[in-house]
């Protein structure tokens, strides 16, 4: 049977935790039975009862503990319960955390990872739902990892923990702990698409229909969006027959755009996916870096599909239309296709 | 039994010896900073300072109870507590005029410092929790080494330092957490920014908590003796808080406090108060030493190339949408 994200999560952790002393987790309602509010820790606490702490409310505390024991040699966790709450650490992360290695010119390591849930779609409301990592995206001193289900999760933050010497915040689309992990091989079939995925610690993942010879938008997305750019492929190919690639990055930044700019030698069209706030989003940061390392390909205005600038309401019908949804990947491809100054050669 | 670096107590008024470290110590401490005022002044230095005149004996009485395992986490104000711990004039000096053979290279300057188990930060309440966490690293490791971690009165404003107190109660971290107050938070009189007793605040998370009011190194140096040894032993943490003074601007030509309120606390400056302890002859030597030490540091310091800007990247990766291009750039356009 296919684990899910969150048992991939959890299956993760025990292993770290067995094989690794210098494993520490802090966070908020750690303990068995309990076991965090997402349960990514269940069974931890019970079998490592001296290296689970869990903490009082005290999100920059916490982190700044799990900061300096980082610096003095172990490989700690923090759970952040809700990713909203990583503002309350955000000191920490910004003016701290991500400083010290290279501040102290390099004499110091802050193998420091702090994971934690994003996003909306559970009606959670305004304090409880969103997604924030753009705001450290180009934080100095942190690599920004978020896992679809197309990666391992498991395996991403087993290296995160214990094969990445800098501090890693890792995002956890909270939609996305019940789906299925689907693996994408290094090159190879994924149900109905072909699979590409590049080597490395946090690895993207391009799906294709045809086995990257023809395609007519490149779509990017992350985290909880990847499903939905799939959904969007499979019913615009089905509905109008436009080809779209999908690709998946699993680090946000530094992000190797190499298999992005790959991807648009194909279609020279772009759409970018993110459940975060559109203004000076992760989608503007990549547009602006596409179009400054290779403008040539690009034959239609890229387009971002995000979040209303606006709070996460707590009602469905508002939520939904504050949160990127299928229909508007849908609608974005559909643009970009219309405003190609290319005629798509078929 | 003895604990790993539990260091006997000495009855320092009978020891010449730790009269004379703990004077020559506070002398180079004072003269560096004397220096570096200068060296402002005259132009050859970026950026600003913090200068730990009239604070010399806190450091001196803390540090020397310490052995080179143990952790210093400081703040803004930590050229005194650097020295003090290390000796280093020149590598200090090279880092304040941004030198690549300075104590970070040049990235860090006068408030953001690191050398072996020393580290400074230069934003509040921050370095509070962060060297807690060191803390109780060591604890976990059985390494025995403890954490001090100094702070001002007016650090005790952010609500950061509450969420350490109560972490390092809670998993009885072996830290010492030190608070100078120097009765000036910047510009700000302590009684126009802190409400309520410092004391009854780390007691109020469990922390035993205590205070000395003094600019006498070798009191400071044989009350600190028990205090370290009894956080070293019990692995938890206490708290101390040392009244004393600036007798310097906070930074660098910022100083409007009362000038007859500033002469004073000059009468019960630290250095005169041990120098009169000393024989004329030593404390002579003394003073002539660290102003040469000084004088050498300075001088070696400028002869010291500055960092390449081609060497930007070693540390960070974050940001880089184009990892080919180089750690720590923009995308090139």
């Amino acid at each position: 049977m296919a684990t899910n994200v969150l048992n991939s999560l959890n299956t993760a952790l025990h292993k770290m935790l067995s094989e690794d002393p210098r494993v520490v987790v802090l966070g908020e309602d750690l303990l068995d039975p309990y076991a965090g509010a997402f349960k990514v820790t269940k069974g931890l606490s019970t079998k490592f009862p001296e290296r689970i702490l869990t903490t009082p409310l005290s999100e920059a505390g916490f982190t700044a503990l799990g900061a300096g024991m980082a610096i003095r040699g172990l490989r700690p966790v923090v759970e952040i319960m809700f990713g909203d709450f990583l503002m309350l650490a955000a000191d920490q992360i910004v003016n701290h955390i991500g400083k010290y290695r290279w501040m102290y010119n390099d004499q110091v390591r802050v193998p420091l990872v702090i994971r934690t849930p994003m996003g909306g779609r559970r009606g959670y409301g305004p304090t409880h739902s969103q997604t924030l990592e753009k705001h450290f995206i180009g934080a100095p001193g942190w690599h920004v990892v978020a896992p679809s289900p197309f990666h391992e999760p498991g395996t991403l933050l087993y290296r995160a923990v214990l094969e990445d010497d800098d501090p890693v915040l890792f995002i956890e689309n909270k939609a996305m702990y019940a789906r299925p992990v689907r693996e994408a091989p290094a090159e190879g079939r994924l149900g109905d698409f072909h699979a590409r995925t590049t080597s490395g610690t946090y690895p993207t993942v391009t799906l294709s229909f045809d086995s990257f010879s023809r395609a007519d938008v490149t779509l990017v997305a992350y985290g909880g969006m990847a499903e939905l750019a799939e959904t969007a492929a499979e019913q615009l190919l089905m509905r109008e027959e436009i080809f779209c690639e999908v690709v998946v990055p699993a680090s946000l930044s530094p992000l190797d755009l190499d298999p992005i700019l790959d991807s648009l030698r194909r279609t020279g069209k772009l759409v970018v996916c993110e459940e975060g706030t559109r203004t000076a989003g992760w989608g503007a940061e990549l547009i602006a870096a596409v179009s400054a390392r290779a403008f040539e390909l690009l034959h239609a205005p890229p387009l971002r599909v995000a979040a209303e600038d606006l709070p996460i309401a707590n009602t469905s019908t508002l939520e939904t239309a504050i949160l990127p949804q299928l229909e508007d990947i849908d609608q974005a491809v559909l643009r970009v296709c219309a405003n190609s100054r290319r005629v798509t050669t078929r | 039994m003895s604990i790993p670096g539990e260091a006997p107590l000495t009855p320092a008024y009978r020891n010449n010896e730790i009269r004379e470290r703990l004077y020559a110590q506070m002398a180079l401490i004072r003269r560096f900073e004397q220096q570096i005022l200068d060296l402002f002044a005259a132009g050859e230095l970026f950026g600003t300072t913090h200068c730990y005149i009239g604070q010399e004996a806190n450091a001196v009485g803390i540090i020397n109870h310490l052995v080179p395992r143990d952790i210093i986490f400081s703040s803004h104000r930590c050229h005194g507590h650097f020295l003090a711990r290390t000796g280093k004039a020149d590598l200090l000096m090279a880092e304040l005029m941004g030198r690549a053979t300075g104590l970070v290279g040049g990235r860090g300057g006068s408030q953001h410092i690191c050398y072996e188990n020393f580290y400074s930060n230069g934003v509040q309440g921050g370095i509070v929790p962060t060297a807690t966490g060191m803390a109780l690293a060591e604890k976990m490791q059985g390494t025995g080494a403890i954490a001090t971690v100094f702070m001002g009165d007016g650090t005790l404003g952010e609500g950061l330092v509450y969420e350490a107190f109560n972490l390092a109660s809670l998993w009885s971290a072996p830290i010492l957490f030190v608070i100078e107050n120097n009765r000036w938070s910047q510009s700000t009189p302590v009684e126009k920014q802190l409400a309520g007793s410092m004391l009854a605040r780390g007691r109020a998370f469990g922390i035993d908590s205590g205070e000395i009011e003094s600019t006498d190194a070798e009191e400071l140096y044989n009350y600190f003796g028990a205090i370290i040894n009894k956080v070293r032993r019990e692995q938890r943490p206490h708290l101390e808080v040392i009244h004393t003074y600036r007798l310097c601007h906070h930074s660098k030509s910022d100083d409007m406090r009362p000038a007859e309120e500033i002469e004073l606390h000059r009468q019960s400056e630290p250095l005169p108060k041990l120098r009169s302890r000393l024989s004329q002859e030593v404390a002579d030597r003394i003073d002539e030493e660290a102003c040469a030490k000084v004088e050498r540091a300075v001088i070696w310091a400028r002869q010291q190339p500055f960092p390449s800007p081609v060497k930007l990247g070693t540390g960070s990766t974050a940001g880089v949408f184009n990892p080919s291009a180089g750690h720590g750039t923009a995308p090139q356009v």
